[in-house]
This record gives C-alpha cells, sequence and structure tokens, in this order.
C-alpha cells in the first residue's frame, strides 16, 4: 500500500486514475491556459482588426516612409520636415541614447562619490551624502524633471543676456551655448595617433602580463599606455599645426548678438533638465548600491591582503575593488537600465526623445497608435534585452568560481 | 625566604592609587570629537571645508526661500509679486508664495470634486487611516478582521463613496437580455445565475471525474459566486448618492487611488507570477517569463500610452473603459512584474528542505506554498515589497502626462490661473509637493527598515 501511494498514477477513491495524475492535471492545466491565451490574443487582434476598419486604418508600416513634416530642435542625424517617420525614429532614438549615454556617466560618477562618502569616517561628510540620498530618492523623477527644467533653469537670464562661463561659453534661459570644436586639416592624423596609442596599449599589456606569468618581472603598463595614448596624440597635434600651418582644432565660441547669443553649440535647456535629473535621482541609488558593494567585503580580505605585504593601494585595487565590484555590477547595470527607460520622461518637458517624437508627435499626427506604440515597445524591449544578455554573460564570468 | 626579609625592609609603601587624570583637552569634548571626526588629516580637513561651502550653497537660500523671505499671507498675485512684476514685494524680492498653497490646498487634494461631495473623499481617506494604522503597529489586535477589512471591506465602500455606485450591468452572454429585454438589470442578473450553473455544473463533473467529494468544489464555487454577486449587488444598488465620475476627481485622492490599488493589485498578481516563473510546468514558466520580462523591458511611460491609445482599440466596438481605470491597470500590470521578481528572490532564498519537508510531510501545492514556502519568503523580501511600493507611488506621477489630474498634475495644472501667476508660483508648489512626495516615501522607507530589524531581531534570538 505504501509503495502504491508513492506511484504517480495512484489509484483514488473510485475515481479516474489518470486525472489524478499531478503530471496529467499540468498537462491539462498548461493546455487549458494556451486555449486561453491564444483565444483572448485571437480576441483582442480580432477587435482591433474591426475597430481599425471602423476608423478606416488600414495596419500596415508602409505609413513609415511618409513624411513626417515637422521640427525637431535637437537632431544628431540629418533630418528636415520632409524626412520619413522613420528618420524621426532614429532621431528619437540617438537623443534618447544621448541623453542615456551621458547621464549614465554622470549618475555613475556623482554615485560612486557620494557612496564612498556616505561610508566616510568624516562625519559631515558622511551625513551631506546621507541626506543627498534620502532627499533625492525618494522625491518622484518626473517632479526631480519639472523642478530643474520649469524651477531652477527658468531662473537663467532671460534670452538677450547671459551668464559668461568663461571657456565654457555662455548660458542663459535659452539653453547653453558651448565652444563647438573646429576640426582642422590635421586632426585625422591626431584621431589615429590615438588609436595606435590604444591598439599598442592593449599588445603592450597582454605582452607585460605573459611576461610576468613566466619571469615574475613586472612592466610599467600604466606609465607606457598613458604616454602612448596621451603624450604621443599631443606631440602629433603640434607636429601637425606646424607642419599643415594650421591648427588642427579649434573652438568656435558664442558671442552675445543683439538677439542673444550666436555661435557655438547649443545645448537645449530641455536636454540639461532631463540630464540633471535623471543623473542626480539615479546616482542616489547607485550610491547605495556602491555603500552595499564596499560594505560586503569582510574585512578580514583587507587585514588578509596588509599580511601578505600588499600596500594599501594594491589591496584597494587587487583584493577589494574586484570582490566589491562583483556585488556591485549586477545592480548597477539594472540602475542604467532604469536610467535609459526613466529617459522617455522628456516626453513631459518636450525633449525630442524616441517618447516624445515617435510615440508622441509622429503618433498624434498620423492616429496610428498600433504601429508606432509596437515598435517604441519593441526598442525599449531590445535594449533591455540586450543589456541583460550581456550581464548574464558577464556575470557567469566573474561568479565566484567555488571548489 | 630572602623575598619576604627584601619587603620588609622597605621604608614606604604607597597605599593609595593616584587618581586618573583628565584625559590632554586635545582628546576629550567638542575638539577631540571635531579632530577625529572632522580633521583627522589634511584631506580630511579639506573634504570638511567642501562639505560645509556645498551645504553652505544650498541650505541658507532654500530657507530663505520657504521661510524667511516667504510670504505667508495674501489674497492674490500682487502679495507674491515684486514692484517690477505689479506686486507689493521690493524688486528682487525672491521667496515662497505660501497662500498661493492655502488658496489651491483643497483644490490639490480634491481636484475638481464636487465640493458639497468632498465629505465622501474624507470619509475615505478616514476609513483608510483606521484600517492601515492597526495594521501596521505590529502589537495591535486582530490582524485577521483588520486584513480583511482592508483587503474587502475597504475597498468597496470606499468605490460607493468615491464613485457614488449605482453601476449599471448589462446582460452579457445575451440570454439574459432576450429574456428581460425591458429590464436592464434584470438581464444582468438571469445571464449572472446561468455562468454560475455552468461552473457549478463543472465543478460537479471534475469532482465526479476525479473521485473527490463532489460536496467541496461545489460549495467553494457558491461561496464564491454568492460573494461576487452581494458584491456587484452593492455596486449597482442605488445608495442616494450623487454619482461623481472618475474625470473629475483629482489630486492627492487620484495619486491615492493609484497607489493603493496598484498596491494591492501588483502584491497577489505578482506572487503567482513568481510562482509561476518557478513552477515545474514549462508552458507555465514559459507564459510567466515573457509576462514578467516584457512590463520590466518597456517604460512606464509607453504602458500608459499603450492603456490610453491601444486599449480601446482592443475591445469590442462600444465597450468603452474609464481613463483612470486604464491607468490603473496599466500601472498594476506593470508593478505585478517588478513584484514578481521581488518575491522571486524570496522563493529562491528558501532552502530546498524546506520545500522537501513541505513534500514529506504530504502537503499539497497550494498547501505548501501558502503553509510553509509563501510566509517565510514574503518575511524575506519585505524591504523589497516596501521599494516597489514606493518605486509605484512615485511613479503615479506618470500619470499626468495621459492627461489625469493626479497630485502632481494638479499643481501643474494651477499654473494656468492668472490670479497666482508669479515668478515665484512653480518654484513654490515644487517645493510643496516634494516635501509631499518625500514624505510619504520617506514614511514608507523608514517602516520598512522597522520591519526589517523586528524580523532580524527575531532571527536571531
Amino acid at each position: 500500500m505504501a509503495v502504491q501511494d508513492a506511484l504517480p498514477g495512484r489509484v483514488g477513491s473510485g475515481g479516474n486514475a489518470v486525472l489524478n495524475d499531478q503530471r496529467v492535471r499540468g498537462v491539462i492545466f498548461q493546455v487549458l491556459l494556451i486555449v486561453a491565451i491564444v483565444s483572448f490574443a485571437w480576441w483582442i487582434i480580432h477587435n482591433t482588426a474591426v475597430n481599425l476598419r471602423a476608423q478606416g486604418i488600414e495596419f500596415g508600416f508602409d505609413i513609415m516612409l511618409d513624411s513626417a513634416g515637422f521640427q525637431i530642435n535637437q537632431t544628431l542625424i540629418d533630418y528636415q520636415e520632409t524626412s520619413s517617420y522613420v528618420r524621426v525614429y532614429f532621431v528619437g532614438l540617438f537623443n534618447t541614447l544621448l541623453v542615456s549615454l551621458i547621464g549614465i556617466i554622470m549618475a555613475t560618477i556623482i554615485g560612486f562619490v557620494v557612496g564612498i562618502a556616505r561610508l566616510s569616517n568624516n562625519w559631515i561628510v558622511a551625513k551631506a551624502a546621507y541626506v543627498y540620498i534620502e532627499v533625492l530618492r525618494n522625491i518622484p523623477l518626473l517632479l526631480q524633471i519639472f523642478i530643474w527644467y520649469f524651477a531652477v533653469l527658468r531662473l537663467l537670464p532671460p534670452k538677450r543676456e547671459a551668464i559668461d562661463l568663461g571657456p565654457l561659453g555662455l548660458l542663459n534661459i535659452a539653453g547653453w551655448y558651448a565652444p563647438s570644436p573646429v576640426f582642422g586639416p590635421g586632426f585625422d592624423f591626431v584621431v589615429g595617433a590615438i588609436l595606435l596609442g590604444l591598439a599598442a596599449s592593449f599588445l603592450i599589456r597582454a605582452w607585460a602580463r605573459r611576461r610576468q606569468m613566466a619571469t615574475g618581472e613586472r612592466f610599467p603598463v600604466f606609465w607606457t599606455a598613458l604616454a602612448l595614448v596621451v603624450a604621443v596624440p599631443i606631440v602629433v597635434y603640434f607636429l601637425a599645426d606646424a607642419l599643415t600651418k594650421g591648427a588642427p582644432l579649434t573652438m568656435e565660441y558664442a558671442t552675445q548678438g543683439n538677439f542673444g547669443p550666436r555661435g557655438g553649440t547649443r545645448i537645449f535647456p530641455e536636454f540639461i533638465g532631463l540630464l540633471f535629473a535623471l543623473s542626480f535621482y539615479t546616482a542616489s541609488f547607485i550610491a547605495e548600491i556602491v555603500r552595499a558593494g564596499i560594505l560586503a567585503v569582510p574585512h578580514g580580505q583587507t587585514e588578509a591582503s596588509f599580511s601578505l605585504g600588499l600596500r594599501p593601494g594594491h589591496t584597494l585595487r587587487l583584493v577589494v575593488i574586484p570582490q566589491a565590484l562583483r556585488v556591485i555590477i549586477p545592480p548597477l547595470t539594472s540602475q542604467y537600465l532604469n536610467l535609459t527607460k526613466n529617459s522617455s520622461l522628456a516626453v513631459a518637458i518636450a525633449y525630442p526623445d524616441l517618447v516624445s517624437v515617435f510615440a508622441g508627435t509622429a503618433l498624434n499626427q498620423t492616429g496610428r497608435a498600433v504601429e508606432f506604440i509596437l515598435i517604441t515597445m519593441a526598442t525599449y524591449l531590445a535594449i533591455s534585452l540586450v543589456t541583460s544578455a550581456f550581464m548574464n554573460w558577464y556575470n557567469s564570468r566573474v561568479a565566484l568560481v567555488e571548489r | 625566604m630572602s623575598d619576604i626579609q627584601a619587603e620588609s625592609d622597605l621604608t614606604y609603601v604607597r597605599e593609595e592609587m593616584l587618581a586618573e587624570a583628565p584625559p590632554p583637552v586635545r582628546d576629550k569634548g567638542a575638539v577631540a570629537w571635531l579632530r577625529k571626526n572632522l580633521f583627522s588629516s589634511w584631506l580630511n580637513g579639506a573634504m570638511t571645508v567642501l562639505a560645509l561651502y556645498v551645504i553652505w550653497v544650498i541650505v541658507p537660500p532654500l530657507l530663505n526661500f520657504a521661510f524667511f523671505d516667504a510670504v505667508w499671507e495674501g489674497a492674490s498675485r500682487e502679495a507674491c509679486a515684486t514692484q517690477q512684476q505689479g506686486g507689493v514685494q521690493p524688486n528682487g524680492w525672491f521667496g515662497a508664495c505660501w497662500p498661493y498653497i492655502g488658496d489651491y490646498f483643497a483644490q490639490f487634494v480634491y481636484g475638481r470634486y464636487p465640493i458639497d461631495q468632498r465629505w465622501r473623499v474624507d470619509i475615505v481617506f478616514a476609513l483608510f487611516v483606521i484600517g492601515l494604522v492597526p495594521l501596521l503597529i505590529p502589537s495591535a489586535p486582530a490582524k485577521g478582521p483588520n486584513i480583511v477589512y482592508m483587503a474587502v471591506i475597504f475597498p468597496v465602500v470606499a468605490l460607493l463613496l468615491l464613485s457614488g455606485g449605482d453601476f449599471e450591468y448589462g446582460s452579457f452572454i445575451g440570454i439574459g437580455e432576450a429574456l428581460a429585454s425591458a429590464a436592464y438589470d434584470a438581464g444582468f442578473w438571469i445571464d449572472y445565475a446561468l455562468l454560475a450553473l455552468v461552473f457549478l455544473g463543472l465543478a460537479f463533473a471534475w469532482a465526479k471525474a476525479t473521485g473527490a467529494h463532489a460536496l467541496e468544489p461545489i460549495k467553494l464555487v457558491l461561496v464564491i459566486m454568492a460573494a461576487l454577486a452581494v458584491l456587484l449587488f452593492l455596486l449597482g444598488f442605488d445608495f442616494g448618492l450623487e454619482s461623481v465620475p472618475t474625470s473629475v476627481w483629482g489630486g492627492l485622492l487620484v495619486t491615492l487611488v493609484i497607489a493603493v490599488t496598484g498596491i494591492a493589485a501588483s502584491l497577489p498578481l505578482g506572487i503567482l507570477l513568481a510562482l509561476g516563473r518557478r513552477s515545474d510546468m514549462p508552458i507555465v514558466r514559459f507564459v510567466c517569463v515573457v509576462f514578467i520580462e516584457f512590463w520590466r523591458g518597456v517604460p512606464l511611460i509607453t504602458v500608459l500610452f499603450m492603456s490610453s491609445v491601444m486599449l480601446p482599440l482592443f475591445l469590442p466596438e462600444g465597450v468603452s473603459f474609464d481613463k483612470l481605470l486604464r491607468a490603473l491597470i496599466g500601472v498594476a500590470l506593470f508593478s505585478a512584474a517588478y513584484m514578481a521578481e521581488v518575491v522571486r528572490g524570496g522563493l529562491q532564498a528558501i532552502p530546498k528542505g524546506q520545500y522537501e519537508g513541505a513534500d514529506a510531510v504530504g502537503l499539497a501545492y497550494w498547501q505548501k506554498m501558502r503553509l510553509i514556502i509563501l510566509p517565510q519568503a514574503l518575511t524575506l523580501v519585505i524591504p523589497g515589497i516596501v521599494n516597489t511600493f514606493i518605486g509605484l507611488f512615485k511613479d503615479t506621477t506618470l500619470v499626468l502626462i495621459i492627461g489625469l489630474f493626479d497630485f502632481l498634475g494638479q499643481i501643474q495644472s494651477s499654473f494656468t490661473d492668472p490670479s497666482w501667476a508669479t515668478p515665484v508660483q512653480a518654484v513654490t508648489a515644487y517645493l510643496f509637493a516634494a516635501f509631499v512626495y518625500w514624505v510619504f516615501c520617506f514614511a514608507m522607507s523608514r517602516y520598512s527598515i522597522f520591519t526589517e530589524n523586528r524580523l532580524r531581531a527575531g532571527h536571531q534570538r
């Protein structure tokens, strides 16, 4: 009897034995689930088709080739009013990626500084970092965007005046007029020198590592790389300057005109507001991640490394940071992803990101909700999935190998 | 022997100890604290000075704006505008305009909810607090009834009070419509009874087929269908309350409705999704993974766009959803996916022995989850759950982008009123909004830390 009970196909009291089998029940349940999902999907698609037909809209992506007919103030690629919606998509996508990328860099720097400050022995620094974190992460991001855009940046001087930032250009309510680089004829050589320097540094690093493994002798890789990537291009710069009789790189500065600043690269206040809000908000989360990561490395690791005779700098670089990074990187990536997704709040202040121009302006203009929303969602989904795939790969690479 | 001899030779032995000398001045009191905590090294000193400078740049102007230079009384924009701008303040004045907040306070809380009906909102707020506070205090008695109150009674009462009830349902199968074409409600109830009969029949058939006791599943179906009927009857009953459409709801009311509904819906849904993701059934697992990863991969704003422009297309012609309800569905599904990942973390942290132990004592799947696994897993991830709640609360602000007037949306819309339009209006309003959101979120995070410590104390004992 006991043996019989343990068998999967147990006979109940007079019922159908098959229906009481866990596996059969599992199969039945899953089949029902599939039927439910498929019929739900069919119902939705059917309704959508009927509704679209009633509105006289034909589903299809050929609309994307039509000319958009509206202007976008910030475009990283060539764009005119006559450009197609495909181009609108790329303009929006690049704007999203631009603000996300710069935001990620800023948030990482601020986050690491604040996170380390939070652990400082210095009472006032630690408390200031604590207050920063608790204030910034408990206020909705959208409100912070509004505060930067509608409150802080509105305090800047009006269009005809400007704050002179010296070498950084001019600043007023219409944006930041940054100096724009003008590339001279010799600049290609400088770029080439930097690229060659980078490649050479990687080769030297590999060689130095092999030599150290074999002989134990060490090579000053860092200083060599610095010389190759920074010093050599500088020499090339001046050589090019002398040879081609024109500086490879000059800066064009904005000047104060009668109707506001002219020249330079204008960086729009929408971009600045969104960037600041995203960076400071995300930095408060990164700071907590960094703090947790550093605290996660047991003190015994530092002590063990000291007793092996490593110097504090080496202890930090070779023992503490690699272990802290293992804890820090996964949540850090998800914060990067959050920042990228949160950049879609740009629509609230009309920064021309993907959601704002593509799922916003273009959608409203054409009324083709399904196509535009689907493409937008698919884009973000692709960004997320690629990042998580990379994360999984990285995690498996740095995962603790336990023997 | 010689030792004793030597001792007795001593002419002087000191018998009382010297009193302890006070520590050097530099090691005690405020000076020592400063040296140790602020100026232990040159670098530290420099950082202290830098931090003090940053505080000096931020804090005094903020305090000046909010308190010392602020206007506390006034009837219109003149009180908060400089002479250049046509007001009474000296030129260059920059301070908060609190009378504007006072003037608009009721709108920030209720939105455009009819003024003579606002007592209903007040009652809902009061009922919510009455239910929530004892739930949050660990030593308060009667947790069971309290949960029933918060999960069942409060939502129904709140919905009735806020909307006015008297919902109308039509026939949904069509048979009722044919039988009772005159009475709209009767058609629904006939259909409902038919549906209940179908479910009863299915339950009976399932019991017969599996050989289980027929009474149990039938009782279950009866109880569920009867409870649902009571609920629907109550919602459809005319209590004589004036109907208030959700389009006039606004302010903190909408923020709280979205946040509370989202929280209430996302937790059970998230638990189900997490269990599905760790299920043995491959198709269930696949469906849950796809669902979770989809919602986690897209920004909430696209979800809200979808719910506002695409959801109406998904429904049959003539059926339309309330705008607020559409946003609610989007928010709930979105946060359910995040909740699912938090709960999954808890499920994975439970040692395998707990699962095997539950199997060994012969518990079925749902018994095992309900009695053994979930209570442990959920307590483990309380901080994560509260974090998701905080995120959800902050995310409610996004509904203003699709044209709902939540707290922040109401504040934004107050800027269009010319009677308070001054350069300090936006700054004042945002300061106020930031403070309100901060209080809510900070309170939640403190409570989460409190719970965490309480539970950890239990582990250490």
